[in-house]
């Protein structure tokens, strides 16, 4: 018999038995449903890892220098983290070494952060934001862009003037329905300029990057952000190129193993953070999720298979004479088999597509309440698909099968 | 029913068919639609065997139109299944159309049925959520053929039933009357060598019944092979040669007159 008129008929017996077939559908809905939401998700943190999270907090080609790594996501082991802490660090004096070893067109910056209360007389309480005094290319390297107003000049850079850039959640905070350039805002008691407003950069996590306040590193908030006020969090380097990053790091490297007085068989006591050592870990990290991402689902498809299979197996018995008829009518044992493999295989799918619409559904549900990025990734979809046929067809084996090995004499007899 | 002015066909004689079914191994002519030559049916039920038929020696020309007679248990059932390529012997030889289809496998007998036979059987045994149109493609859809050639195929077997205002409703929609004469479309649908009755007067009252009678009757004026299976002397009255069976094997085959004039008390107390 002709595929496409399997499929119509198969389509009649789900429009003639919809609760039925909406039960069938079920197990295999909710599969596909998890795997595409949680697939969704895992490939929209993903994503926003790799093009917006890890460029934001290190930048393109670029790396940090630091007494620890400051991205440590997974674990680290109890006695590495006690190996960190007993580590030296870096000072400025350690700045000008490093700057003066770097090849001709290679940026760098300084950056000291922490948290702290900010407040104007604009607003009520002090508010905490993101405080970093900077020194350096520091804009250029992170892609910030200057909205209003205007960056830092070199003098200012070099007088540590209090003045400072700040980001758009810092503006709606503190001059709620004012412009803030000119005006003043206050930090450890000091009052700063504010002479710029950064681009807005979004959130991750429910982590807001525009809540942020940029001084000059020489500015006297670096009192604030460290014990020492010449400890420099860290040193950031761009090279031109991704060719240039491993013999820049050697360089920088050997200048801090001088300045530290190691020797050659000890090991560094600092840090040379990459967008990739970062990124190494989530994707260590995204394997499992896209794994559990499937695995979960799979448990829901196997029920589904095992929904489906029985209630073919009554759809076999309930239409025994059916398959009676169809055979002294002409059907061949093939025609049977596909016809109950045809119509496993279309409920399935049916039950897939909706497993889609709702899985993307809930992927943007999650994205929209929840911090959590969601992007559905297309071959999320196809598996979806092939998924749901493939249960369909594997769990419709047995049953059609069985139809198509009815004896016609006794299935025309059965009432 | 029986005063009818057409032209009868001309029945095969007992000489004829004796000819025919004696001859083992031999092809029939491709006048001969069914030659059986001395079909066994034997199941095993249990240990036990039951022999439902015991060498069934039967011939019948193309147009005639055969009643097999006989009471439940005499194997008209498991002959009919035989004849219908549903089933096949335990032993002798069936020959379809000058074709021996009593040693063919499954499907080759689908192919047979799809071809060959056009079953009406006494409970209709039509698809209940498939419009009469449907179920009158039915066989043509195992055949193959185009959707829209099927379409027109099908409209138009039943007309040849009078039923073309009734082609879009449900088998539930209709009276039993018609549903049988969907059922007789469906087995028209595809030219068969012999339409295949099982009691389809089994399930209508004597009117419809008599309406049911009547359309096999012009089939068989228009030179459609009929065998109706039938344990009712009155049914069986309205073909023109009955066959009875008794415990397995031909008690008699004779013309409807001889068959009319011994039964004719029964026949007579069923009509009136």
């Amino acid at each position: 018999m002709l595929f496409i008129e399997s499929i119509r008929l198969a389509l009649a017996t789900i429009r003639a038995q919809k609760l039925k077939s909406f039960f069938t559908l079920l197990g295999v809905c909710i599969g596909v449903m998890f795997l595409i939401a949680v697939v969704s998700i895992v490939e929209g943190m993903g994503r926003y890892m790799e093009q917006d999270l890890i460029g934001k907090l290190i930048g393109v080609n670029s790396f940090e220098l630091r007494h620890r790594p400051n991205i440590n996501m997974g674990d680290v082991d109890p006695s590495v983290w006690e190996s960190y802490r007993r580590r030296p660090r870096l000072y400025h004096d350690d700045v000008a070494p490093v700057v003066e070893a770097l090849p001709a067109g290679t940026r760098w910056a300084v950056v000291s952060d922490n948290t702290l209360p900010v407040s104007s007389r604009y607003s009520g309480g002090p508010r905490n934001a993101q405080i970093s005094a900077i020194e350096g290319d520091f804009f250029a390297i992170r892609k910030f862009v200057v909205t209003e107003g205007r960056e830092f000049t070199p003098q200012e850079l070099e007088m540590g003037t209090p003045v400072v850039i700040v980001g758009p959640d810092v503006v709606k905070r503190l001059f709620p329905g004012l412009n803030p350039i000119g005006r003043e805002l206050r930090m450890g008691g000091l009052p700063y300029t504010v002479i710029g407003v950064l681009e807005t950069q979004g959130s991750a996590f429910g982590l807001s990057f525009d809540n942020q306040v940029f001084a000059p590193w020489q500015s006297p908030v670096r009192r604030q952000l460290n014990v020492v006020p010449s400890i420099v969090d860290a040193v950031i380097i761009q090279v031109p190129s991704a060719a240039q990053m491993t013999e820049t790091q050697e360089r920088v490297r050997q200048v801090m193993r001088v300045r530290h007085k190691l020797r050659p068989a000890q090991p560094d006591n600092f840090s040379l953070q990459t967008s990739e050592s970062a990124l190494a870990f989530w994707n260590k990290l995204k394997r499992y999720l896209v794994l559990a991402g499937i695995a979960l689902p799979a448990i829901g498809l196997v029920v589904g298979a095992i929904v489906i299979m029985n209630i073919m197996l009554v759809a076999v018995a309930e239409r025994t004479r059916e398959i009676g008829i169809r055979k002294a009518l002409g059907a061949r044992r093939a025609d049977i088999l596909s016809q109950f493999l045809v119509e496993a295989a279309t409920l399935s799918t049916v039950g897939a597509a909706f497993g889609i619409a709702l899985g993307v559904g809930l992927a943007k549900l999650i994205a929209a309440v929840s911090p959590l990025p969601a992007s559905v990734a297309p071959w999320s979809v196809v598996v979806g698909v092939a998924l749901g046929a493939g249960v369909g067809i594997l769990s419709g084996v047995y049953p059609a099968s069985r139809a198509s090995m009815l004896d016609p004499i006794a299935a025309l007899r059965q009432e | 029913m029986s005063d009818t002015t057409h032209a009868e066909a001309p029945l095969s004689t007992t000489a004829e068919r004796q000819a025919v079914t004696s001859q083992a191994g031999v092809t029939p002519s491709r006048d001969w639609v069914i030659v059986t030559r001395g079909i066994k049916r034997e199941y095993d039920m249990g240990g036990e065997i039951v022999r439902a038929l015991r060498g069934v020696d039967v011939a019948i020309r193309r147009n005639e139109y055969v009643a097999i007679m006989g009471p439940s248990g005499s194997g008209k059932s498991t002959l009919m299944n035989i004849v219908g390529c549903l089933d096949t012997p335990t032993g002798g030889e069936y020959w379809l159309n000058g074709t021996l289809v009593s040693s063919m496998k499954d499907d080759e007998l689908a192919r047979i049925r799809n071809k060959e036979i056009g079953f009406v059987f006494q409970t209709f045994n039509l698809l209940p959520r498939a419009t009469a149109l449907h179920n009158v493609e039915l066989p043509l859809v195992y055949a193959g053929m185009s959707a829209k050639q099927r379409r027109e195929t099908a409209a138009y077997a039943l007309e040849r039933v009078q039923l073309t205002s009734r082609m879009h409703h449900k088998p539930n929609e209709l009276s039993g009357g018609q549903r049988q004469r969907v059922a007789i479309a469906r087995a028209l649908v595809n030219n068969p060598s012999i339409l295949l009755a099982d009691e389809p007067t089994g399930n209508l009252d004597s009117t419809t019944s008599a309406e049911i009678m009547k359309v096999f009757e012009e089939l068989a004026d228009q030179g459609q092979t009929v065998i109706m299976v039938t344990h009712e002397a009155d049914i069986a009255a309205h073909a023109r040669r009955v066959v009875a069976l008794h415990d397995g094997q031909v008690s008699s085959d004779t013309r409807r007159e001889h068959f009319v004039r011994e039964n004719e008390q029964i026949i007579a107390a069923k009509q009136h």
